[in-house]
């Protein structure tokens, strides 16, 4: 535990050394800001709530957070350090759930300056803060999938540009399952109870529950296994990496 | 004293390419022990076996009794490991890099501080402390790997060409601090630099295309060479052939190789048939010749030809001094 706590810190302390934590940071900012207002009609909607910015995250969150995971153990393994940091006393598993911690931690330090928004919508109007917040933690446990695919897909890869792209891939793939397109196509023929898992597996389809304001324990279970099975799965990838 | 490092036929397969056949060797404690083979012989990856960051094929190393594969995490708390090319986080500065192994090393506090401390002082790194890592020279960079290799104290030192690209100040340095250690941990060096082996190592095991093709201590390896106890003498190049004719007389004088200097001077140098001394006997001989003698010296053995030999098969040696 006290070694995840170790690693955790590096990470974290890592996106802050060099300027991609502020472009991140920045960009993260400026883009929801943007979808909010603009695409989101934030105004015009005249609703009390946050709904127009969190119906972005999903698609904000697809190339946004491969680019946070894409360094995780690429960048180790390109620069050589993944040699010295797998040698030190540190289990697989501790080194993959730091490094995940550290990158969530990050992601929640971007969403968290988000409160601007939340203030702003305050002072406008009585919204439901137990629903924005449902929205928040919704946002949070999403990010928490795509960062664990994004952590996987890097162990597997020096490069961070195939690591940013597979992991963009795959996140759409969990993304667009639960969208009406995707959806309409396998509703003309296929049975209702495959339509529906293919549903399920979707990020949308769990996300757009939570920002409702219900947080039910299904979506919660869903996000926390699909967490643990890529971190598993990364482990894995590392312990394979090793056998050459 | 039993091993701190036993390795027993370990081999390595990377698809169809075997890196590493069949290595065996122990090394006991106050043994610094030079790992030498061209490059592709297999040392570095012997090393990652060694160290855990990679699986054998098949085989096993232990290190103080732990066996890497089975138990890992005790194994490398024993181990001080100089990965090849001294890697380190690019973006941290040198302080944070040593606190933050300090730290998964197990040390807290005053403790950490002081164990940070004291690697610093040895490996002299104290003026670029705070520095990002990669604004350091190749020279702080690998001492910064030392450090972090060192700070715990660890029994079993693996340091993977621990001198290269440093300048001969440096090189001086950093050999004098692993001789400075060498009497309490077992230390394993890489390295194709022949002259490290006699500087520092008390102990050479040559490998090549992946086999250990020798072991032993640097002497053994003098002996080997058909240069060891040859005897040189500088003299006028006009008196090299009355010379020659004289030490001639000695039996167990076999060959011989000239060598044309400045100034008029040449060097002869009397190749011994028997591998025994015959220093003593031969300048007896010359100077009863009475030719003026500028110099005489007695050959060690040369550990380049030793090398090539062994690594490539017999090579003839030219003709030079």
């Amino acid at each position: 535990m006290r070694n995840v706590i170790h690693i955790f810190r590096r990470e974290l302390g890592g996106y802050f050394a060099t300027p991609v934590a502020y472009v991140f940071l920045v960009i993260f900012l400026v883009m929801a800001s943007t979808f909010t207002f603009y695409l989101g009609n934030f105004f015009e909607r005249g609703q009390a709530d946050l709904q127009s910015f969190f119906t972005f995250h999903p698609w904000l969150y697809l190339f946004l957070i491969p680019a946070i995971a894409m360094r995780l153990w690429s960048e180790e393994r390109r620069q050589g350090t993944i040699e010295l940091f797998l040698t030190l006393p540190v289990s697989v598993g501790e080194a993959v759930v730091g490094k995940f911690l550290a990158a969530w931690a990050f992601v929640g330090i971007a969403l968290a300056l988000t409160f601007p928004l939340w203030i702003t919508v305050n002072l406008l109007g009585k919204p439901d803060n137990g629903v924005i917040l449902a929205g928040y933690a919704g946002s949070l446990m999403m990010s928490a999938g795509y960062l664990a695919i994004g952590a996987c897909v890097s162990a597997i890869t020096k490069s961070q540009v195939i690591a940013f792209v597979v992991a963009a891939a795959v996140c759409f793939a969990f993304t667009v399952s639960g969208s009406p397109l995707v959806l309409a196509f396998f509703a003309g023929w296929a049975p209702a109870g495959m339509v529906d898992t293919i549903a399920r597996f979707s990020f949308l389809t769990h996300f757009n529950a939570i920002t409702r304001g219900v947080i039910d324990a299904r979506d919660i279970i869903y996000f926390a296994s699909l967490v643990a099975f890529f971190l598993f799965a990364n482990a894995a990838v590392v312990e394979t990496k090793k056998a050459g | 004293m039993s091993a701190m490092i036993e390795i027993r036929g370990l081999k390595k397969y990377f698809g169809p390419i075997r890196a590493v056949e069949d290595v065996s060797f122990d090394v006991a404690r106050g043994e610094v022990l030079g790992f030498l083979g061209p490059n592709g012989a297999g040392k570095s990856t012997t090393m990652k076996m060694i160290t855990g960051f990679l699986a054998p094929s098949a085989g096993t190393a232990r290190v103080c009794g732990f066996d890497v594969e089975a138990d890992p995490i005790e194994a490398k708390k024993r181990i001080g490991y100089l990965p090849e090319g001294a890697p380190a986080y690019p973006d941290m500065t040198a302080a944070s890099f040593l606190d933050f192994v300090a730290a998964i090393r197990g040390f807290d506090g005053a403790e950490r501080a002081k164990r940070v401390a004291k690697a610093v002082e040895r490996t002299q790194l104290a003026d670029i402390l705070n520095q990002p890592i990669d604004t350091l020279s190749k020279g702080f960079k690998r001492r910064v790997g030392l450090a972090q290799a060192l700070l715990h104290e660890p029994e079993v030192l693996i340091l993977d060409e621990p001198t290269d690209g440093l300048d001969p100040n440096q090189k001086h340095e950093v050999r004098s601090l692993i001789r400075s250690m060498a009497a309490e941990k077992a230390i394993v060096i890489s390295t194709h630099i022949l002259e490290e082996v006699d500087a520092i190592c008390s102990r050479a095991v040559v490998i090549a295309r992946g086999r250990v093709l020798a072991d032993g201590t640097p002497e053994s390896y003098e002996k080997r060479s058909r240069w060891h106890h040859a005897v040189s003498f500088v003299v006028p190049t006009a008196d090299i052939g009355r010379l020659r004719s004289a030490l001639a007389a000695h039996p167990d004088v076999g060959d011989f190789e000239r060598t044309d200097g400045e100034g008029g001077l040449a060097m002869l140098t009397a190749m011994p048939k028997a591998g025994k001394p015959m220093l003593a006997e031969l300048g007896t001989l010359a100077r009863g010749t009475g030719i003026r003698i500028d110099e005489i010296r007695e050959e060690r053995g040369r550990l380049d030809e030793v090398f090539r030999n062994i690594t490539t098969g017999p090579v003839s040696a030219g003709g030079t001094n």
